[in-house]
């Protein structure tokens, strides 16, 4: 890769490009375990899909520390684009951190480990953005709680590590506790806190 | 036969082009210049870039006229034209003791290195209305002193010398101030972020809430240490660069209130600080802020709270004009619909009272 | 060019989509994914000065303009209308910025912002309902100090209210709050739904729509997602009700509405017709009638 390939792969239109993104990634949250296309994605280094680039775009920037992960935070091209894109500071301290990037879920910290927000402003915390390779995965999990009109199926892979019992003790924080992004190929689905999820039958 | 009222845009459209009138008056009379409004009402430019927190005097003459003169109103419009501008980078802090001082006081001390300097002031004017100024008489020249460019010491620096004054906040203690126009305000509020919004404050409500302090409601004994307006240089940390940038200089109105202070369990007796930072030369709130700073510190210094001046969510909530005339002017939008609910339950509550037979009067007796 | 040419230049023509500039619009669009994830939390956000007073809708234009695409057709209302004339200068904000399409009819709207009412018409799944808030503190008039209230949201005393509450009845025999009627969402936030009348409450339980809340000048942003539980507080011995209203619309003859009193004459005379303009004239069109038109 070129010395300077990381000024390119921005959006044409970075304006209304960011608004589709955010709707996309806001009806996700707001419809927890529903599946958003983001059509517009910008074209990364190879070590970021292309979901994840767009959703830092959206989000991130010069006021939003955000921490890496160790295959992200080893990739000079990802770590360039990111800085020149967004603007954003790079923190090694998870619990400091408004946004994380996981490229790699099965390795990814436990949710504990990064900021909680407070009892007087839950909002003081980290949302995590995981790179997935599918929404239509093995283990079905069963979401209710806001968002949901009854119960809503939901899977995704791959799964964080005893990843439905970390999800029940941050549901347990509640108001404190971490939400979830999950990038998956050119869509997006969430999990706020406040989502109930049980491993549902097959 | 009852029809909806309808029309309303055309009724907007059409108040604005009165208001356009209106504003601009009997057609006889010449238009006002941008360029007459910053040379001739300078001191409502300097209100109206200090409080809409935007240096740019044509903008803020502009808003002036546009607002046919109501302050408030042209700093409304400064405001909503600053939110809009990007955000390139931040100067580096302003070093106040380099200031190209053009009035310089203290009221502690006779005299002092630099001497007193009186600068273009009201002080000391008779307010007799003055018909030759009606007339459009020429003033005289006056005398000026040759530009100095070696630095001024501050009063504050030479009461510090002796250790009678409390230190300057350190720098290093917060390297990154806090941006109230970025960040949400959260209370307890640090010093920097009450001062940034004191500096954007309404002046008479500061000026009221200074002079509480004084008739006795959180008496802080102050004196004006220093008060000194004059420009200062802004510069720019430039990353390719290995000095900062210049960008330009910019006139400041600095007040230094100190005030005695017996000591506390948590400071010993010494004398403390009040500060007021604003654009242009703006005395009276420099005064009014330094006084609510120092008021507003009580918590800090371990003073009992007893008045409106040392309640921070009292002052900093209700000392923003534009936040302030807004709601209060938003009861002028219909509000038909709680309204509606409100006559229902008088009603309600009415015909309640009189099924029981109770009356106001049968209470009375 | 001097600082005035480049102001001058930036008039309309190039102010950003949607008026705000895009670090604000991420700023905005962070703290409604946070909203939504806490429900009923109020969200501190640096808001803006917007180029209409604080107090007249700007927290609730500053989530439309976070919000809004080329692809929205936005509807504005105000006590219910599309044409009070605060609700028709909104909309004219968001035709020039944004030149988005509007519409009057709920039914076609993808974003409906709204101060002081809930449309009559039910909403859908993917439509979002802006409020303009004004104090976003439900606890805000027991207790004037956000220090205290914050606390109490944290550690969910809400005992204040309740006394409140209590004291009505105890008084009047009944609640004697009629707008701005607070709700508990999902079992957790004690929430402001806004000045809507209590009429509204129910409205706001289990809706499909995501609903918005923006308070600019309080600089709070709150949410209620989609199906979410609304409760309005009460007790077991005073259920809440809301308000009845003894005749229909005199336009559309609607009896399950929100009604506005007019006076027609200076004899006393005067009339109830439905708040909502739009629902009354869609039921009119489809050949409904009340007293006047009968």
């Amino acid at each position: 890769m070129a010395e300077t390939d990381f000024l390119s792969g921005g959006l044409a239109d970075p304006v209304l490009a960011g608004q589709s993104a955010f709707r996309a990634i806001m009806q996700a949250m707001a419809e927890p375990g529903t599946v958003q296309a983001v059509a517009d994605c910008p074209t990364p280094p190879s070590g970021l899909s292309r979901t994840m680039a767009a959703i830092a775009t959206t989000l991130c920037d010069a006021d939003t520390p955000i921490w890496l992960d160790v295959a992200l935070a080893n990739d000079p091209q990802v770590v360039k684009w990111l800085a020149f894109h967004t603007g954003a500071p790079v923190t090694a301290d998870s619990g400091a951190a408004m946004f994380a990037f996981v490229s790699d879920p099965s390795s990814m910290p436990a949710l504990d480990r990064f900021a909680q927000g407070t009892d007087t402003y839950p909002d003081r915390s980290t949302t995590l953005v995981l790179a997935v390779d599918a929404f239509d995965a093995d283990q079905p999990l069963s979401l209710s709680g806001p968002g949901i009109e009854s119960t809503r199926r939901f899977a995704f892979a791959p799964l964080p590590e005893a990843f439905i019992d970390q999800w029940s003790e941050n549901r347990a924080r509640f108001p404190r506790g971490v939400d979830l992004i999950l990038a998956g190929p050119e869509a997006v689905a969430c999990l706020p806190r406040s989502t109930r999820i049980k491993s549902g039958e097959h | 036969m009852y029809v909806a009222v309808k029309g309303g845009e055309a009724a907007i459209d059409n108040a604005h082009r009165l208001l356009a009138d209106r504003r601009r008056g009997n057609r006889d009379v010449a238009d006002l210049g941008l360029d007459q409004i910053m040379e001739q009402l300078s001191l409502a430019v300097d209100r109206v870039m200090s409080e809409g927190a935007l240096y740019d005097r044509e903008l803020a003459a502009l808003a002036i006229k546009q607002a046919r003169g109501d302050l408030i109103e042209a700093i409304f419009l400064a405001r909503a034209y600053r939110t809009t501008l990007p955000r390139f980078g931040y100067t580096q802090p302003v070093d106040t003791g380099r200031m190209q001082v053009e009035r310089r006081i203290s009221a502690c001390f006779k005299d002092l290195p630099g001497g007193q300097l009186l600068g273009p002031t009201f002080d000391y004017t008779h307010r007799l209305l003055d018909p030759a100024l009606a007339g459009g008489a020429a003033p005289e020249t006056p005398e000026v002193r040759e530009p100095d460019a070696a630095p001024m010491m501050r009063v504050s620096d030479f009461l510090g010398q002796e250790g009678l004054l409390e230190p300057a906040p350190d720098p290093a203690d917060k390297p990154v101030p806090d941006d109230i126009a970025r960040n949400p305000m959260s209370y307890p509020m640090d010093r920097d972020a009450r001062l940034q919004a004191l500096a954007r404050g309404d002046e008479g409500f500061l000026l009221s809430m200074g002079y509480s302090t004084q008739r006795g409601y959180a008496r802080s004994h102050p004196f004006a240490g220093e008060i000194r307006i004059g420009e200062v240089e802004l510069e720019i940390a430039v990353p390719e660069l290995d000095f900062a940038a210049p960008l330009g200089r910019i006139q400041v109105t600095e007040c230094q209130m100190v005030n005695q202070f017996q000591g506390s369990a948590k400071a010993p007796p010494q004398f403390t600080c009040g500060y007021g930072l604003v654009f242009g030369q703006a005395e009276r709130k420099s005064m009014a802020m330094a006084l609510v700073d120092r008021a507003l510190r009580a918590t800090e210094l371990g003073e009992d709270l007893t008045a409106p001046a040392q309640d921070e969510e009292f002052v900093i909530a209700h000392s923003d004009n534009v936040q302030a005339t807004g709601f209060v002017e938003h009861l002028k939008l219909p509000h038909y619909v709680d309204f509606q609910s409100e006559l229902n339950l008088v009603r309600q509550m009415r015909a309640e009272v009189e099924a029981r037979g109770e009356t106001h009067q049968e209470a009375a007796e | 060019m001097n600082s005035l040419d480049a102001g001058r230049e930036q008039v309309i023509a190039t102010y950003n989509f949607a008026y705000l500039d895009e670090q604000t619009k991420r700023m905005i669009r962070r703290a409604i994914l946070k909203s939504i994830a806490v429900p009923g939390y109020q969200v501190p956000f640096a808001s803006r000065e917007m180029p209409m007073p604080y107090g007249w809708g700007t927290g609730g234009v500053q989530v439309t303009a976070a919000i809004i695409g080329p692809d929205d057709r936005l509807k504005v209302i105000d006590q219910g209308a599309d044409d009070t004339t605060n609700a028709i200068s909104i909309r004219k904000f968001f035709e020039r910025t944004t030149g988005v399409e509007t519409t009057t009819l709920t039914a076609d709207a993808s974003i409906i912002q709204t101060r002081h009412r809930i449309p009559e018409t039910p909403l859908t799944a993917g439509q979002i309902l802006v409020f303009q808030v004004p104090i976003p503190e439900p606890l805000r008039f027991l207790e004037p100090r956000e220090t205290e209230t914050r606390t109490m949201h944290a550690l969910e005393e809400y005992g204040v209210m309740h006394v409140k509450l209590y004291e009505d009845i105890a008084r009047h025999g009944h609640i004697a709050t009629t707008y701005a009627y607070p709700v508990k969402v999902e079992g957790r936030y004690v929430t402001d739904p806004s000045p809507t009348p209590k009429f509204d409450n129910p409205k706001m339980h289990r809706n499909p729509a995501l609903q918005l809340f923006g308070a600019g000048r309080e600089m709070r942003i709150y949410a209620i997602p989609p199906w979410t539980e609304v409760v309005s507080l009460d007790f077991e011995d005073h259920p809440f009700e809301v308000q009845a209203f003894e005749r229909p619309c005199a336009l559309c003859g609607a009896d399950d509405v929100f009604l506005d009193e007019v006076i027609t004459d200076d004899r006393g005379g005067r009339m109830f017709v439905c708040s909502d303009t739009d629902h009354c004239n869609t039921r009119q069109a489809e050949g409904h009638a009340g007293e006047q038109e009968a």
